[in-house]
């Protein structure tokens, strides 16, 4: 679980643009050794008319400190739900019916925060975990100057308001703004400099984690580069870790180092993202890559995904994918695939190509057998087993 | 096709066409050009796709909704099939509106949530008179249905709220497809809807021009989508047409330092693709730009962004010049020797650079 190679990839990921990329943390933290955010068999109910949606169901996924992670999938698939339970803010009567959201700010101490209660978890968020929410931008205060609204969550915290006053210019540089921003109203700023807003006031209480839901769906392109340019720089300056959530893959693409791909509730892969989108174990994450289009690529048609994605009032039998899945199985409408680690070595993967699957992917498919609960040891396409590297406990990371 | 300020001795009168339009919103200090002095022609055949794309607030909705007798100009003519579309009689405007369909952007917004789908349907073969029995309507329903790959029982007699985003935008398209149009306007079609379903529909759209030859004109923000539609492209900076051109020629070779820093914005699916360094900066400008009207527009509306601007950008605005097959309103390009048609921006600027020192 341990992460050696967290400093590499902040290397590795570093996108060429701006100096962030060789200055490596002004602060650095002590950090132990757990990961920052595990979430374990998570299951969010929603109480409906019709009965009840599992909108969430048996999800798994770990952060480790000061990373980028990705959640992509389409809507309905459950991603805001899954960050929402994270923050604890589902409202009754819906709610999370099982699992673990254990957090360590520090990785030395973890904390259930499905049972940490109210007012602590209240301390928790702004104090350590940032949120902003989807379409936030257009939730600023319309009669309160920015300043003010930077200035009211750190009180909430403790911090006198001179001090936090004090901090404005400070937090409105470090996502870009001028400090004469402060004095203004939301109608005058256009949207990307709101969403720069936002994010300063995210970052106000120097949290360690920063979740962000769709932050750049409704700006312009030139708009959403300087946004995420922003967020990369303040990983590198904070070290802080940021999670996205997002329905556009290129802009995982261009800004995370690990990704989760959700489908009907459920995360169907994980892995390193250079991995997951060129050599898409899951047939799900390798049809969508298959539906987008890119300049300069060839214009074949492109094929996208058939049929429609089920009811979270009655999720498929089995996998939830099968109906849709040009690769399924007898098996795939009976049995339920587990998020398993794929052990690495030589395989074939999701579009019949044969790859050799790095470390630390995991993936919910019958196409591996690790997935399969109870099924044999892993056994590699080409006929070499590879014992190693298999985790012991299956998908419960 | 486009087909930009020369078109002024054209013998057989275009299927849709835009004459030098503007639309201006308010006046005085606050007025907002939506559209300032664009020009579109779609000719009847052969089909083709025409690509708008801009930024929010860059007037491509506005342009579109003159096009589509929704939104008068407030200079400028538009045309279809030389006949001015605020000017038409009850009955040319029934024909107009049979030969040009919409689908707007939201797939959600657009069906009344009382009555079924099967509504969208009969009322459009009332309207246009297509079936004489209730057979014929059906048989026609069917068709329709299957022109965009849904099957009639997974639709019919269903309520708009048990559809999805896709597949409710493919019922607007096989809504399209009875009467037979000649062109279809799809404004931000598909940006409501998910990644794997979008291809769904933009290869509709592409078998329609194939099969039917019907013409799509195409509003949207994702260059992405224009390049795998090909056809044509008209880029807009806030409400003026900066470059034209076939879609694969402008996004291969951009020729406005506007085209170029949209193309430069868009992240790659591939995360080997790294955003590289642009050698126009980003800004957030332009999109205030559109809130607020920044002095005077007789100038290029990108200078105050454009790293190659000089006294020239500021003094007056820039027209359309023809570069190889694409037209660019820069003056970059003013007198360009035909052999440099297919120079790159970073050639072209080399090249004037001395010439336009300031």
């Amino acid at each position: 679980m341990a992460s050696p190679s967290t400093a590499q990839r902040t290397t590795s990921s570093g996108v060429s643009t701006g100096p962030a990329a060789s200055s490596k943390s002004a602060n650095p933290r002590v950090i132990g050794d757990l990961p920052l955010l595990q979430i374990k068999d998570l299951d969010v109910h929603f109480v409906t008319p019709r009965g009840i949606a599992r909108v969430v169901d048996k999800a798994n996924l770990t952060i480790r400190h000061q990373e980028i992670v990705g959640i992509a999938g389409e809507s309905g698939s459950g991603k805001t739900t899954l960050v929402e339970a994270i923050l604890q803010i589902i409202r009754f009567p819906n709610r999370v019916t099982h699992g673990q959201v254990l957090f360590s700010h520090d990785g030395k101490e973890q904390v259930d925060l499905m049972t940490v209660g109210d007012r602590r978890m209240r301390q928790l968020r702004g104090q350590h975990i940032a949120y902003v929410p989807q379409g936030s931008m257009n939730s600023l205060n319309p009669v309160a100057r920015i300043e003010d609204q930077i200035v009211d969550g750190m009180v909430d915290h403790g911090i006198s308001e001179r001090a936090a006053k004090a901090k404005v210019p400070s937090l409105l540089a470090k996502v870009g703004l001028d400090e004469h921003v402060a004095k203004l109203y939301p109608h005058e700023l256009s949207g990307g400099m709101k969403q720069r807003v936002i994010i300063a006031i995210a970052i106000a209480m120097e949290p360690s984690l920063i979740v962000a839901d769709e932050p750049t769906t409704a700006l312009d392109v030139n708009v959403q580069r300087l946004i995420l340019e922003t967020l990369l720089n303040l990983r590198d300056e904070l070290n802080v870790a940021i999670m996205i959530v997002s329905h556009d893959l290129p802009v995982h693409a261009q800004l995370v180092e690990r990704i989760g791909i959700m489908y009907a509730g459920q995360i169907v892969e994980t892995g390193d993202i250079r991995s997951t989108v060129k050599e898409s174990l899951h047939p799900y994450t390798s049809g969508l890559m298959h539906a987008i289009p890119s300049i300069g690529g060839s214009r074949e048609r492109l094929e996208g995904i058939g049929g429609a994605t089920p009811s979270p009032l009655a999720w498929p039998e089995g996998c939830r994918f099968h109906n849709r899945c040009p690769r399924a199985m007898d098996i795939c409408t009976r049995v339920m695939p587990v998020l398993a680690e794929v052990a690495p070595g030589m395989r074939e993967i999701a579009d019949g190509r044969t790859v050799e699957v790095v470390n630390d992917r995991l993936v919910a498919c019958h196409l591996y057998p690790e997935s399969t609960p109870g099924a044999a040891p892993a056994t590699a396409a080409n006929g070499q087993v590879h014992a190693t590297a298999t985790l012991a406990d299956g998908g419960r990371r | 096709m486009i087909d930009n300020h020369r078109s002024s001795a054209t013998p057989q009168p275009a299927l849709l066409e835009l004459q030098d339009i503007s639309t201006v919103f308010g006046h005085g200090a606050n007025a907002t050009w939506a559209s300032d002095h664009v020009s579109l022609r779609i000719e009847e055949s052969p089909p083709r796709i025409v690509n708008i794309v801009g930024e929010s607030g860059s007037g491509k909705t506005t342009a579109a909704r003159s096009l589509l007798g929704l939104q008068p100009p407030t200079t400028g003519k538009a045309l279809w099939r030389g006949k001015d579309i605020y000017a038409l009689s009850k009955n040319e405007l029934l024909e107009f509106r049979r030969e040009v369909q919409v689908v707007f952007q939201d797939p959600y917004g657009i069906f009344n949530p009382y009555y079924p789908i099967d509504r969208v349907f009969n009322m459009t073969i009332r309207k246009f008179k297509l079936a004489k029995s209730k057979d014929e309507a059906s048989r026609l329903i069917e068709e329709a249905l299957k022109a965009v790959n849904l099957r009639p029982p997974d639709v019919l007699g269903r309520y708009p709220h048990q559809l999805s985003g896709g597949e409710r935008q493919r019922v607007m398209l096989a809504r399209a497809y009875l009467v037979k149009p000649k062109v279809i306007v799809a404004d931000e079609a598909i940006s409501m809807l998910d990644v794997a379903v979008r291809a769904v529909i933009m290869n509709i759209l592409l078998d329609f021009k194939e099969q039917l030859g019907i013409s799509t004109i195409f509003i949207t923000h994702d260059l992405s989508a224009a390049y795998y539609l090909g056809g044509d492209i008209m880029v807009m900076q806030r409400g003026r047409a900066v470059e034209l051109g076939p879609s694969v020629s402008v996004m291969d070779n951009p020729k406005h330092p506007y085209t170029k820093l949209l193309l430069e914005s868009i992240p790659s699916p591939d995360p080997d693709q790294r955003w590289g360094e642009t050698a126009i900066p980003a800004s957030e400008l332009d999109e205030l730009g559109a809130k607020r009207s920044i002095g005077t527009r007789s100038r290029c509306l990108f200078s105050e962004r454009c790293p190659y601007a000089h006294d020239a950008c500021w003094a007056r605005r820039p027209p359309l010049y023809r570069v190889g097959d694409q037209d660019v309103a820069c003056v970059l390009y003013a007198d360009i020797p035909r052999n440099e048609a297919d120079l790159t921006l970073e050639e072209v600027v080399a090249s004037r650079e001395p010439a336009l020192a300031r």
